[in-house]
């Protein structure tokens, strides 16, 4: 290999200093159109991330404070609506954000079905007459570890039940979303077995804290977080509270869910927050509350023991779970 | 002057090590402008997770798309490809100690103290011991520290090409601990994990086989022309 000395540059082979700073600027360009380019190579698992919804409708003559979370920070609207889990709109969390927009949640029925006095189909309009909505600050618990604190907007189911007169017969509830293909581009995925289904034990639907969700922030709820109509069970896992209702059945038998039904050794049918039971990967003691950095233990119940405990008296939750 | 591949190599590297970058410096840039969602902690583990995943994957890419395209400068870059798979396992690695471990410790005698060190390196090695896809994922990242340790001239000087290459075949182990540690953790759709499971089936296949055709001809008494390590 023929090493040149310094002595074999010519003063015409010494680069111009202009040429010298143009040539920097080049390569500074280029850094950061390849930069540029490795991000492109991001593709389809990029984190384009979505906005919140934009601000909508407000809702009018809400009861305040009827639960509040003393001591708790309320997660921001931008929180509560662009970081959702809602596979029917796709499965990385800001997609039910960037596919939700055009959801049509009007004209809207639910149809009431099963061990009951009333079945039929009700229009959202007949679901909400006569009731007052109230604010409810709930704490919300994914199966993830992630948490959120919400103020809801809703009514308790024990009244929408009231109004559909079970029968004795009635000892579980059963809630289906609605499996719109046009509109959720998430039901090509055969990731599930849509539509989404799930369930309640009817003393668990009958309970106060169980609400019938139509709002946030005072506002007309997003499509993302399950408008127009979502059920909140703010003891259970977030997978629990199923969005967008389109049928309530009364039935007999203990329903099936739909992730017990995809994967029934990680969850139950109760599914009630629990930080000893860890039935799934990862560890259900501690989560991280969305906005903070160091995780918090997770508390029996998600901290509403209280006021739920009573209902599993006897039961073996390790089994129950 | 002409453009031999040496010159074209030497020229080509440092916008590839700076693509290469491009990950890590989007998402700093992103976490310092707010442009993860809303849990950026679990964006950054699961992008350094994605992404060392992809370089182990360039990495085995590049032996078998010489062979095809009999371009030889490809050889120039599986280094530095290596290397950054590793260095992208790491960063995953220390994301996950400190974003879902550290963060996740009681603090009794405030953060700065021993026993912050102590109770960090308890709940580590529990939480490898006890959660089967932490197991294999830290695995992967272990197979990975010989080969970077190795990964200069003098050593693979020192081992002599034979051994060095026995060494870094532990990268095939690499790649399949590092699909199931993937495919452990999704929730329901595998789709993800399987596309990769694919790719380093494909990869590691292709060896097989020249393996084995390589193996048939040298009974034939056909001579391999001596070649560059071949991982």
């Amino acid at each position: 290999m023929l090493i040149k000395r310094p002595s074999d540059v010519r003063s015409s082979e010494i680069t111009d200093k202009k040429l010298y700073l143009n040539r920097r600027d080049f390569i500074r360009a280029s850094a950061v159109a390849l930069a540029a380019g490795g991000a492109g190579l991001l593709g389809a698992e990029a984190l384009v991330q979505a906005k919140g919804a934009p601000h909508g409708r407000k809702l009018t003559g809400i009861k305040k404070g009827v639960i509040a979370a003393p001591g708790e920070k309320i997660n921001s609207w931008e929180d509560i609506t662009s970081y959702n889990n809602y596979y029917e709109f796709g499965q990385d969390k800001d997609d039910p954000a960037r596919t939700s927009g055009k959801f049509k949640t009007e004209p809207w029925t639910v149809t009431v079905e099963g061990e009951c006095n009333k079945k039929g189909v009700m229009n959202l309009e007949d679901v909400l007459k006569g009731e007052t909505l109230e604010e409810r600050v709930y704490r919300h618990r994914c199966v993830e570890a992630w948490s959120m604190v919400i103020p809801w907007v809703g009514f308790p189911l024990a009244n929408f039940i009231k109004k559909c007169d079970p029968t004795s017969k009635a000892k579980f509830v059963e809630f289906t979303t609605i499996a719109d293909g046009r509109q959720m581009p998430g039901l090509s995925s055969p990731i599930l077995d849509w539509p989404y289904r799930e369930g309640l034990r009817m003393d668990e639907a009958l309970h106060p804290l169980t609400i019938l969700v139509v709002g946030l922030y005072d506002e007309v709820l997003p499509p993302q977080d399950g408008a127009p109509l979502r059920l909140a069970v703010p003891w259970k896992y977030g997978f629990k509270h199923i969005k967008s209702i389109v049928k309530v059945k009364f039935v007999e038998k203990q329903p099936i869910n739909t992730w017990q039904e995809q994967n029934s050794a990680w969850y139950g049918f109760y599914s009630n927050v629990n930080p000893t039971v860890n039935p799934v990967r990862w560890t259900q003691a501690t989560e991280r509350r969305i906005g903070e950095f160091f995780m918090r233990k997770t508390l029996m119940f998600n901290g509403y023991g209280d006021q739920v405990a009573s209902m599993y008296s006897g039961m073996d939750l390790r089994k129950n779970y | 002057m002409e453009w031999t591949s040496a010159r074209i190599t030497r020229t080509v590297k440092p916008f590839v090590f700076l693509a290469a970058l491009a990950p890590v410096g989007w998402l700093v840039w992103a976490a310092l402008t707010g442009n993860l969602s809303a849990n950026p902690l679990s964006d950054i583990t699961n992008e350094t997770g994605v992404w060392t995943l992809r370089f182990v994957c360039v990495t085995l890419t590049l032996t078998p798309l010489r062979r095809l395209t009999g371009w030889n400068a490809l050889i120039r870059f599986r280094r530095m490809a290596g290397l950054f798979a590793f260095f992208y396992g790491t960063l995953h690695l220390l994301t996950y100690v400190v974003v879902d471990r550290f963060a996740g410790l009681d603090f009794p005698d405030g953060i700065v103290a021993w026993a912050t060190v102590r109770n960090l390196a308890a709940s580590v090695v529990e939480d490898i011991g006890k959660r089967p896809f932490i197991t294999i994922g830290f695995s992967a990242w272990l197979t990975m520290v010989p080969l970077a340790l190795t990964s200069t001239a003098g050593m693979i000087r020192r081992l002599g090409g034979r051994r060095w290459n026995l060494l870094h075949r532990l990268v095939y182990a690499t790649a399949v601990l590092g699909v199931v540690h993937y495919w452990w953790l999704v929730k329901a759709d595998i789709s993800r994990p399987l596309w990769y499971g694919v790719v380093v089936g494909i990869l590691l296949a292709m060896r097989i086989y020249w393996a084995r055709t390589r193996s048939a001809s040298k009974v034939a008494g056909i001579r391999q022309p001596a070649g560059s390590p071949s991982v």
